[in-house]
């Protein structure tokens, strides 16, 4: 449990942390890495039942991170909850690194699954959810899929399962940051009405600011009185938060060079000196 | 004439379910014809309808597995493997004991035609890191096999299953040995592989040979990944002729898999019989056979050619 200001903080040294691994990396995916970063904080800093010095406790609650892309968020956040040490960060996409480039759980054993190739995350993270399901346990499985990704069809055939299996122990947020690699979605390839799709395929779904985390902690928390059902969650979010000039489908799948890097960091730090201030 | 493998495996699997609380059973709107059926009807609570979404399968049993459960996923071979990307990624790489099984393999399954037919399905399988790849021959093995892949193997494996019914080759002292070829019958003048519904009729085809003049060994490879790599060179070297004879492109399958064995290790003449670079097509599988060069005359017509020159 945590508070929202001191989860603020945790963010903004994971922001720091994920800058600083694409950066030494020379490639990577800041934009929607920042995005995600306040609900991976919100999860593993707050509201996720797991124990990182007993990384296979049986009654965990599971995160799936379906937009593989976004690992460096991922990473930085387990190195912070104590699941390895911190100075692996910067072996990130280095050969022989347990930090590859997409999630490989058999290279960093304290991942859910193999993603990175969209669209397949959400099923893994339903199978998951299944298991607590037929062993009648009460832990959960957390799941982020970009909103890109909700154009590949299997998350479609995704929606339509869980709601058959009931699986309200799958709480799904979509991050909403409206960029993907050729553009925004609107313009690639729209997938509004986002929120009513998810309603009719029977899920129980609510719309969040997904930087906001009163809004984050409060709608998971609404999942708890939602029986049945699984949750999705639309995180409207905003691609490269945090970093001034890292907004934008620019900022995508672009690692910053040394000078940006370091004027990225120092943006971060000073907004992490405001918070304790 | 004995049952469909297919068969086999859905008698094995609910017979198995019994002492093996574990396995979870997953089907894509074919229970009926996988033979999955068997195990729903015992254990609803263990048996997952997924309807006609195979990458939503793949994926769900990659997760339950992960999660410690023995997970098979079943529908026709060549829907399985044609969601090839949820196979390599969320099931291969996620290292998940998932047993893909992939039943109407190969022309067999006749009139149904070339979208049906699991011609490709063992080259895609066998292409991915690690992933085991078994086809048996006949309902005994299968038997052997499901216990094996059940109660033995840890991690990802594709099971390619017969539509049409197989003539039993075995019967129940056989010992399942895996990763390793069976001698059905030995000869010196060429060595014949075979995998799957063809065994049988390769090993008539060698009995026929006899009148001929012409000894063949005949080996039945349930194991196509890690394939029997022993057993090959050994043949290889004392025969100088090998045959191989499978349900399947000759590309990417059986045919291949040895052909590289032979590369690697004691080059010899090699004859692959199975589908050549053509699409499947409706027919009687008879008629396929027949025209396909699959039956049991044709295969001796074929080795008969080659071992002659």
């Amino acid at each position: 449990m945590a508070t929202t200001k001191e989860l603020a903080r945790i963010a903004n040294k994971l922001r720091i942390d994920l800058v600083k691994m694409i950066g030494a990396a020379g490639s990577g995916h800041p934009g929607g890495s920042l995005s995600a970063i306040d609900i991976i904080t919100t999860l593993f800093f707050h509201e996720m039942n797991h124990r990182p010095k007993e990384p296979k406790w049986p009654e965990r609650d599971r995160f799936v991170l379906s937009k593989g892309h976004a690992c460096p968020a991922l990473y930085a956040a387990l190195a912070h909850a104590g699941y390895f040490d911190k100075s692996i960060l910067k072996t990130l996409r280095k050969l022989e690194s347990p930090l590859q480039g997409h999630p490989d759980p058999g290279k960093l054993p304290y991942l859910e699954a193999a993603t990175g190739s969209l669209g397949q995350g959400l099923s893994v993270a339903q199978g998951i959810a299944l298991a607590a399901k037929v062993d009648k346990k009460s832990w959960r499985c957390f799941c982020i899929i970009g909103d890109g990704e909700t154009q590949e069809g299997q998350i479609w055939e995704a929606a339509m399962s869980a709601p058959k299996f009931k699986l309200d122990n799958l709480i799904v947020f979509t991050d909403y940051n409206h960029g993907q690699i050729d553009g925004s979605p609107e313009d690639v390839m729209p997938i509004e009405p986002i929120a009513d799709k998810w309603r009719a395929f029977n899920w129980h779904v609510q719309s969040i600011d997904g930087h906001s985390f009163e809004s984050i902690m409060e709608a998971i928390n609404n999942t708890k009185r939602v029986k049945d059902k699984p949750h999705m969650i639309i995180a409207n979010t905003e691609k490269g938060h945090g970093v001034s000039f890292m907004k934008g489908v620019n900022w995508h799948g672009k690692a910053p060079n040394k000078e940006q890097t370091e004027k990225a960091i120092k943006e971060l730090e000073e907004m992490g000196r405001n918070l304790d201030g | 004439m004995g049952k469909a493998t297919r068969v086999a495996f859905g008698e094995a699997l609910a017979r198995i379910g019994e002492k093996n609380k574990n396995i979870v059973v997953f089907d894509a709107d074919l229970s009926v014809s996988t033979m999955s059926k068997y195990f729903a009807e015992k254990f609803p609570e263990r048996f997952f309808e997924m309807g006609i979404a195979e990458a939503n399968m793949i994926g769900t049993g990659a997760g339950i597995a992960l999660q410690g459960k023995t997970a098979f996923i079943c529908s026709f071979g060549t829907f399985l493997t044609g969601r090839f990307d949820q196979i390599k990624v969320s099931l291969n790489y996620g290292r998940a004991n998932v047993k893909i099984v992939g039943t109407h393999s190969g022309i067999a399954i006749g009139d149904d035609g070339y979208s049906q037919m699991g011609l490709e399905d063992l080259a895609l399988m066998r292409v991915l890191p690690k992933m085991t790849v078994l086809q048996p021959a006949d309902a005994i093995e299968t038997e052997c096999i499901v216990d094996f892949l059940a109660n033995k193997h840890e991690g990802p494996a594709y099971l390619r299953l017969t539509r049409q019914n197989t003539e039993d080759l075995f019967n129940a002292s056989y010992h399942y040995n895996f990763g390793k070829g069976v001698i059905l019958r030995e000869g010196k003048d060429v060595a014949v592989f075979a995998s799957g519904g063809v065994v049988a009729n390769a090993l008539h085809a060698a009995e026929a040979l006899i009148k001929d003049g012409i000894s063949a060994t005949v080996v039945n490879i349930h194991t196509i990944k890690p394939i029997d790599v022993e057993i090959i060179t050994r043949l290889s070297k004392e025969t100088q002729k090998i045959v191989t004879v499978e349900d399947h492109q000759i590309v990417g399958g059986l045919g291949s898999a040895v052909a590289e064995t032979l590369s690697d290790n004691a080059p010899a003449k090699l004859l692959r019989i199975g589908i050549r670079d053509q699409y499947g097509e409706s027919g009687t599988p008879d008629e396929l056979y027949e025209k396909h060069g699959l039956s049991t005359p044709g295969i001796a017509r074929q080795i008969r050619e080659f071992v002659s020159h």
